[in-house]
């Protein structure tokens, strides 16, 4: 016997879809659990990296007078000090911004060149779509650490190398994920109903296939920031990053190793926020995930 | 009734499971006798689909049974618990769904599906068992049972094929009621008589039960011994199937008759203006008030009860006095159609060869569409029908061969063609689900030509936009709105509305109106005819539904297997058809006369 659970709730959801696709989405992530404990979690992470210099008691570079270094937590310094004296809750404070803006713009960079690839791939079909997305699975095959210890090697450590680095190994998957998406939608008649009236080929891009396949791009921009956090503050605990003096979360890491026994808190906070911050954006992404296949099944997400 | 009751549906409401409790159906009653087909008749969204399911002890999302009984040789299956009703499901009452190709698993072989739904119901003790009956079950629906078919997977069989072995499926375990969710609509017309036929002689055989819910009038009276119309949850009207159509007592169900085309012509079309109420937008007293020709006000302020006409007619009308005299009055007369002289062709396909990678579609096709007239391609699935009309509108290149616009020789590809050639010929799609961007409003998808082809754009444009919607008979108030909140008619008016922006001489219809419900396919054709007639443009209409064409076009070509079998005027085709193909495709096509007359006659 064939299963008769008939996918049709629309006469009954009708007013929950008179909004528009975006909203719809948004709203649909929203009422999961998931969506708004790691919104929470991420906007408390975000908040400390942006506007937590603002509250920080000593500048990030300068040694705590009076104290020695891996100094236990005090009334001066009340998370203790770091390998060279310096506060850890300022370092700490000062620290999040550079991996989250380095993670932010690879990421960006990553999906920008990859939707690119993945629609371009997607609308042309045939030799160029063979050959974009083979080219794909050649970065695919990098992983993203060692292709920054490549560049690294060859031109030395730099930012804007971590930055490539990261964003060319986000590209790949997201251009595999709008091409699969695109691919669709390629085939619906309205892309063909534009065809036909000689709307440009750049314009059907755009404005046909692009909205159509946001909702899953926009779930896996957040699930790739995610995993780039890890990546970014990764590199820059292995020195690929900011340098010494610069106050950074994944070099505090390093920095304080030794002294993990003495006094753990300039290893341990940075761990903390960088799991958290993972944690936060990958459930935000699940959250728009399910919310995204829940549509496409025509209800309206949730569990 | 002399047949033993198999199925008995007393009193049965379904309503919406949160809110308000609005109700989706409430008091449906009925029998269907053992062998007896009864018709479950009415537009989407008037619950039929719902009845359908809840005989299955089955609701959907969001919905739940609150009142009522179904009863199944005599007991009634709803208060069971849930474990046990779906093992009644498939044993004691089946289900044919709609689609065929999204109910069999895609990846498993057509044998394995069957001996799924026999071992499930621990039906035979051995394999061999199992094996004998799923060769029977084959057999019953006439398809081949041997070892190459059986080792398919769905995907390799045609539509009928798949909705065959649905039917296999649904019948394997020799269940008393079978419920058929309009399990044709996506076949052409041979081969949902063949369908329809099976189902016929099944039910009668076994002594099986069946409700087949369906939209489509003119199938169900060949089919069904009883019919149900259903409107807005509620039974409209239920009688023998004869009397139903003839002597209808409803002023819906008249309305309904008088919506389907007849091959025949002999009457207008009506469509039904307005649209059903869906749950919580329901007004009081009658539901069909609001749409009413006969209404008074004693029908709004209490809902009527189901009253005997005669011995087994019933009517929820108050006024069915009225409506059956009137019945008695012949149905509406046809306009004339205007004469129009013959000038330059608009459209010339000569000697035109088209191929899919190595497949040759078309064979040396020749048509000739006149200006201000329409031009109806008729054929089954894969005759090519669509094929041509994508190579006239430029959307399939790979073809040899001439397609001329107004005189002068097109390239093959539309973007090859000059821009005036893109405007002049615009193209609506078969599936309005498909053809419009569901991330555009309405305003912006209309506005798309608009921009494209005379460069105007913002509130320059909305005039045009209004016009174009005004022309399709929908309100301005869908402007903002998205796709996915019209209906399929509403949509498949937005995307005439876009062709029409772009001020055509031709537009070619690709089966517009095979996913509508019969009301509003017929509006779908007045809107049509209306173009054809006062903006002068000639249409193409691809159909596979002969009595569409009477009602729109002036000429007729028939297709068959990529080639032209037959093509002249409308009545000449129609009334005396010289090709064979021809011939089996007017007998195979449902007509609510022919299946009247049978019952009579």
């Amino acid at each position: 016997m064939t299963d008769v659970a008939v996918a049709d709730a629309v006469e009954i959801d009708l007013d929950e879809r008179r909004r528009g696709p975006l909203r719809v989405l948004f709203s649909a992530a929203w009422k999961q659990h998931r969506t708004k404990i790691g919104l929470g979690i991420t906007l408390l992470l975000v908040g400390i990296a942006v506007f937590g210099r603002l509250v920080a008691p000593y500048e990030p570079d300068q040694g705590v007078e009076g104290l020695l270094p891996f100094a236990p937590p005090s009334s001066d310094a009340w998370l203790g000090t770091d390998a060279l004296g310096r506060d850890v809750l300022s370092r700490f404070l000062y620290g999040g911004l550079s991996v989250l803006v380095l993670s932010g713009v690879a990421t960006a960079i990553g999906m920008s060149l990859g939707i690119t690839v993945g629609l371009l791939a997607a609308y042309s079909r045939g030799k160029l779509d063979d050959l974009l997305m083979r080219t794909m699975d050649v970065f695919i095959s990098l992983p993203s650490i060692v292709l920054a210890l490549l560049l690294a090697a060859t031109v030395g450590p730099k930012l804007w190398l971590l930055i490539i680095a990261v964003a060319l190994t986000t590209m790949p998957r997201a251009a595999r994920i709008t091409r699969g998406a695109a691919a669709e939608v390629v085939e619906r008649d309205y892309v063909r109903a534009a065809e036909a009236i000689g709307i440009p080929r750049r314009k059907i891009i755009l404005s046909e296939l692009l909205p159509n396949v946001s909702s899953p791009l926009i779930a896996e921009t957040t699930l790739r920031m995610s995993f780039n956090v890890g990546v970014v503050a990764g590199l820059s605990f292995l020195g690929f990053g900011l340098q010494p003096p610069a106050a950074d979360w994944g070099l505090m890491i390093n920095e304080n190793q030794n002294g993990l026994t003495l006094q753990p808190w300039p290893v341990l906070l940075p761990i903390i926020a960088i799991a958290l911050l993972t944690i936060g954006t990958s459930l935000v992404g699940d959250g728009l995930a399910r919310a995204a296949i829940g549509i496409e099944r025509g209800r309206t997400g949730g569990e | 009734m002399s047949a033993p009751l198999a199925l008995e549906v007393v009193d049965l409401r379904v309503e919406i499971d949160h809110g308000n409790h609005e109700d989706i159906v409430d008091g449906i009653s009925f029998r269907v006798a053992a062998g007896e087909v009864l018709g479950l008749v009415g537009e989407s969204g008037s619950g039929k689909t719902t009845v359908g399911l809840a005989v299955l002890g089955h609701t959907r999302r969001g919905a739940r049974v609150a009142r009522g009984e179904v009863r199944i040789e005599g007991r009634d299956i709803l208060p069971l618990p849930a474990l046990e009703r779906q093992h009644l499901r498939g044993k004691l009452v089946s289900y044919v769904p709609q689609d065929p190709a999204s109910s069999l698993n895609p990846a498993l072989k057509i044998e394995t599906q069957l001996d799924e739904t026999l071992s499930a119901h621990g039906f035979g003790s051995s394999d061999a068992e199992r094996r004998a009956r799923i060769v029977e079950a084959l057999a019953e629906v006439l398809l081949p049972s041997d070892e190459t078919f059986l080792r398919r997977y769905p995907h390799q069989l045609s539509g009928g094929q798949q909705q065959r072995v649905a039917l296999a499926m649904a019948f394997a375990n020799r269940p008393r009621v079978i419920v058929l969710d309009e399990p044709t609509t996506g076949l052409d017309v041979t081969t949902q008589a063949h369908v329809l036929a099976t189902v016929r002689d099944l039910c009668s055989a076994h002594g099986v039960a069946a409700v087949y819910v369906s939209h489509d009038l003119a199938v169900v009276a060949t089919l069904a011994d009883r019919v149900a119309v259903m409107y807005a949850g509620r039974i409209a009207e239920l009688g023998p199937t004869a009397t139903l159509f003839r002597q209808a007592a409803h002023p819906y169900t008249r309305r309904l008759v008088e919506a389907i085309p007849e091959m025949s012509g002999q009457h207008a079309l009506v469509g039904i203006p307005g649209t059903a109420p869906r749950p919580g937008h329901r007004p009081s007293g009658c539901f069909f008030a609001p749409r009413c020709a006969y209404v008074q006000d004693e029908c709004t302020t209490a809902e009527p009860p189901l009253e005997r006409v005669s011995d087994e007619h019933e009517v929820r009308c108050i006024r069915h006095a009225a409506v059956l005299r009137d019945a008695a009055t012949a149905r509406i007369a046809a306009t004339p159609r205007p004469e129009i002289g013959v000038e330059d062709a608009l459209v010339a396909v000569i000697g035109v060869n088209a191929s899919y990678g190595t497949r040759q579609v078309l064979h040396d096709v020749e048509l000739v569409v006149r200006p201000r007239e329409c031009l109806a391609l008729v054929g089954e699935s894969g005759s090519g029908k669509t094929t041509l009309a994508r190579c006239v509108a430029g959307l399939h290149t790979s073809y040899t061969g001439q397609v001329s616009f107004r005189g002068k020789e097109l390239p093959a590809g539309s973007r090859s063609r000059d821009a005036d050639t893109r405007r002049e010929i615009q193209y609506v799609f078969q599936s309005p689900y498909n053809s419009l961007n569901p991330r555009k409003t309405i305003a912006q998808i209309i506005e798309q030509p608009l921009r494209h082809f005379f460069s105007i754009g913002g509130s320059d444009g909305r005039g045009r936009v209004r016009g174009a919607l005004d022309r399709v008979q929908l309100s301005t108030t869908c402007l903002d709105r998205y796709p996915h909140q019209l209906s399929g008619g509403e949509r498949q008016r937005v995307a005439i509305a876009r062709a029409l922006v772009a001020e055509p001489q031709l537009l070619v219809c690709d089966e517009v109106t095979s996913a509508l419900d019969v009301s509003v396919q017929a509006a779908i054709i007045d809107v049509l005819a209306e173009l054809q007639r006062e903006l002068h443009i000639g249409l193409l209409f691809v159909t596979h539904n002969l009595a569409l064409i009477r009602t729109l076009s002036q000429e007729v070509a028939v297709m068959s297997e990529g080639r032209i079998v037959e093509r002249g005027r409308v009545d000449d085709i129609l009334d005396a058809p010289k090709a064979d193909y021809t011939k089996k495709l007017l007998s195979d096509t449902p007509s609510l006369e022919a299946a009247l007359a049978a019952a009579t006659g």
